[in-house]
């Protein structure tokens, strides 16, 4: 893969995987368990989505003749690049949460490193989600504990939350040709790297929540080569239908 | 230890005396008072019975609006047609959500949770704003909800931040910041589509036709039909008759239709230069009381949705309450 093309595949794994988990989390609006709960989940799904045009911006400048939007919205499913995990449906609010809390573990760790990238752009863009990401760990490591450590019901639940998305987390700690590529030169960070800090937030939590941390045992992978869950065709046909209904319209 | 006693009973009736010389007369004077000079009232402030229920109605009828109005445009979030209209709406929403929690809290300074105003929510004995039980059919109805539905919402809420309780008062001043924004981002869409596509075109009238006559209703009836009305007033709950605020609308909006090329759907629209506001046609009354009864197109749906959201979390509240005990 040349640089350029590996760069721009990478930038749209990053972008994916906000955009789609923003769109998850957009589904929440009006559903939350208490008022507070839509806001803060607003909340994550405004940063989310902030993320993605961040990346997007900057692929179109790299590719040139494209936008975010056309980005967004003009690509099918195979041609996008997010995690697994971040399909994964809502379900209940405790699989939202336990879904969301494997994936900002990862992000947390993961932009931590990212900030010192020799690119400018990517730099910038994990400064700011570093930040964002504090905030949203806080939020679902607060809810796994509060769920783990509430009810009996509540307990049971959030372990088979855990349980059932333990199998995609894997995934977002695959990489492609292009990535081993952008790691070598200092532009992206391997995540393998981060394997052991990811580990030792998801292992503390669960300990505070006094949950078990599910056994490793198969894992779906696929994302990093844009082979996904049948889930994310649908998310698309939602969330692309206007543009292509309505190709040459602007808004 | 009688001592102690005798001074402790002391204390009481003296108490005692003093509310009842208060209310023989001068409580309900001392409050009219406030009322005449414009002193707004607080929680810890004695009023009357009639002005407590007054406000516990229209506060949570207000609030209910706010969060009852997050289902018709997060029925676009996940289908806004740019990333950018997309976070642009979703704020707005999380903004109706944040109004709704300040005016559960100032609505519960009246002596009410938050739990048995939601509940009267639900059991339909309390009501939200008609408006949110019409349908968003297309995007452009997110451009005629934020032009026009928090378009009105302006009128009354500046309106509102006049008004003589205390906490309404505080919580209007600061949600009337963030409603110009959302009236700018629905005319921004509806605007954009007047003068997009012959297709978007007809979705922006279209959307105008639809929302035109049932947001000039959310004043409210007639001020002769109104019959909270007089009270309201008296206490300057309002300050403007749902006439006046009406017709302030009116006059305002029919200008920013012509800018971007829409007709507004009342052949009966005319300056009128002796009263120097618009003259309009005959609200269809008929309409708006079967959709306060119960019978608009999403009545029901808007209130099953609630109570679906309610019950599904039920146990994540449950969850909380017992590990904030357990953890203290
Ligand atoms: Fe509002
Ligand atoms: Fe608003």
């Amino acid at each position: 893969m040349e640089n350029k093309e590996a760069l721009i595949n990478y930038c749209l794994r990053l972008g994916d995987s906000s955009l789609i988990l923003g769109q998850r989390m957009a589904e929440w609006c009006s559903n939350g368990p208490i008022l507070e709960e839509d806001i803060a989940m607003t909340n994550i799904s405004l940063d989310l989505f902030g993320q993605s045009r961040m990346l997007y911006s900057y692929i179109a400048e790299l590719e040139g003749g494209t936008n975010e939007d056309e980005i967004a919205f003009r690509r099918n499913e195979r041609e996008f690049f997010n995690t697994l995990i971040s399909e994964r449906p809502n379900g209940h609010f405790g699989d939202t949460i336990a879904r969301n809390f494997l994936i900002d573990a990862f992000s947390f760790h993961y932009y931590k490193q990212l900030v010192k990238s020799n690119n400018e752009v990517i730099s910038a863009f994990a400064e700011k989600s570093l930040k964002e990401v504090t905030y949203h760990l806080r939020h679902s490591s607060e809810w796994m504990i509060r769920l783990g450590d509430g009810t009996e019901e509540s307990k049971i639940k959030i372990q088979n939350a855990l349980n059932k998305v333990w199998k995609y987390s894997d995934d977002m700690f695959d990489v492609n040709d292009g990535d081993k590529s952008l790691i070598e030169s200092g532009i992206a960070v391997n995540p393998e790297e981060i394997k052991e800090a990811w580990n030792e937030t998801i292992t503390s939590v669960l300990k505070r929540a006094k949950l078990t941390r599910p056994e490793d045992g198969y894992f779906h992978k696929g994302s990093r080569n844009g082979v996904h869950s049948e889930y994310l065709g649908h998310l698309l046909t939602e969330m692309q239908y206007l543009q292509r209904a309505y190709p040459d319209a602007k808004w | 230890m009688t001592l102690v006693i005798v001074f402790y009973d002391l204390k009481i009736v003296n108490c005692e005396l003093n509310i009842k010389t208060n209310n023989n007369m001068s409580d309900l004077e001392k409050f009219l008072e406030k009322i005449e000079e414009n002193i707004k009232i607080e929680p810890k402030d004695w009023m009357p019975d009639d002005y407590r229920k007054h406000l516990q109605r229209q506060m949570s009828q207000h609030a209910h609006s706010e969060v009852i109005g997050m289902q018709p445009e997060g029925n676009w979030v996940l289908r806004a047609p740019s990333l950018r209209a997309k976070v642009i709406l979703l704020a707005k929403i999380q903004d109706e959500a944040g109004h709704g929690q300040y005016l559960y809290s100032a609505a519960e300074t009246l002596g009410k949770s938050r739990s048995t105003y939601i509940n009267e929510l639900q059991t339909r004995k309390a009501k939200y704003s008609s408006i949110f039980n019409y349908p968003t059919l297309t995007w452009a109805d997110m451009g005629a909800v934020g032009w026009l539905v928090d378009g009105a919402a302006i009128v009354n809420q500046v309106s509102l931040q006049k008004t003589s309780y205390g906490p309404y008062s505080r919580a209007m001043v600061k949600i009337c910041k963030e409603e110009s924004f959302h009236q700018r981002q629905g005319y921004e869409i509806i605007s954009n589509m007047a003068k997009g596509t012959p297709e978007q075109k007809q979705m922006a009238q279209d959307a105008l036709d639809r929302f035109w006559w049932p947001s000039i209703m959310m004043f409210g009836p007639h001020d002769a039909d109104s019959s909270r009305s007089e009270n309201a007033m008296k206490w300057k709950i309002k300050n403007e008759t749902n006439d006046q605020l009406r017709q302030k609308f009116i006059d305002k909006t029919i200008q920013q239709a012509e800018i971007i090329g829409l007709t507004i759907p009342d052949k009966d629209l005319r300056w009128n230069d002796e009263t120097n506001h618009y003259d309009f046609g005959e609200i269809d009354w008929d309409e708006f009381w079967n959709v306060v009864k119960g019978n608009g197109p999403c009545n029901d749906d808007r209130i099953e949705h609630h109570i679906k959201a309610h019950e599904d979390g039920a146990w994540v509240r449950e969850a909380a309450i017992a590990y904030a005990e357990k953890n203290g």
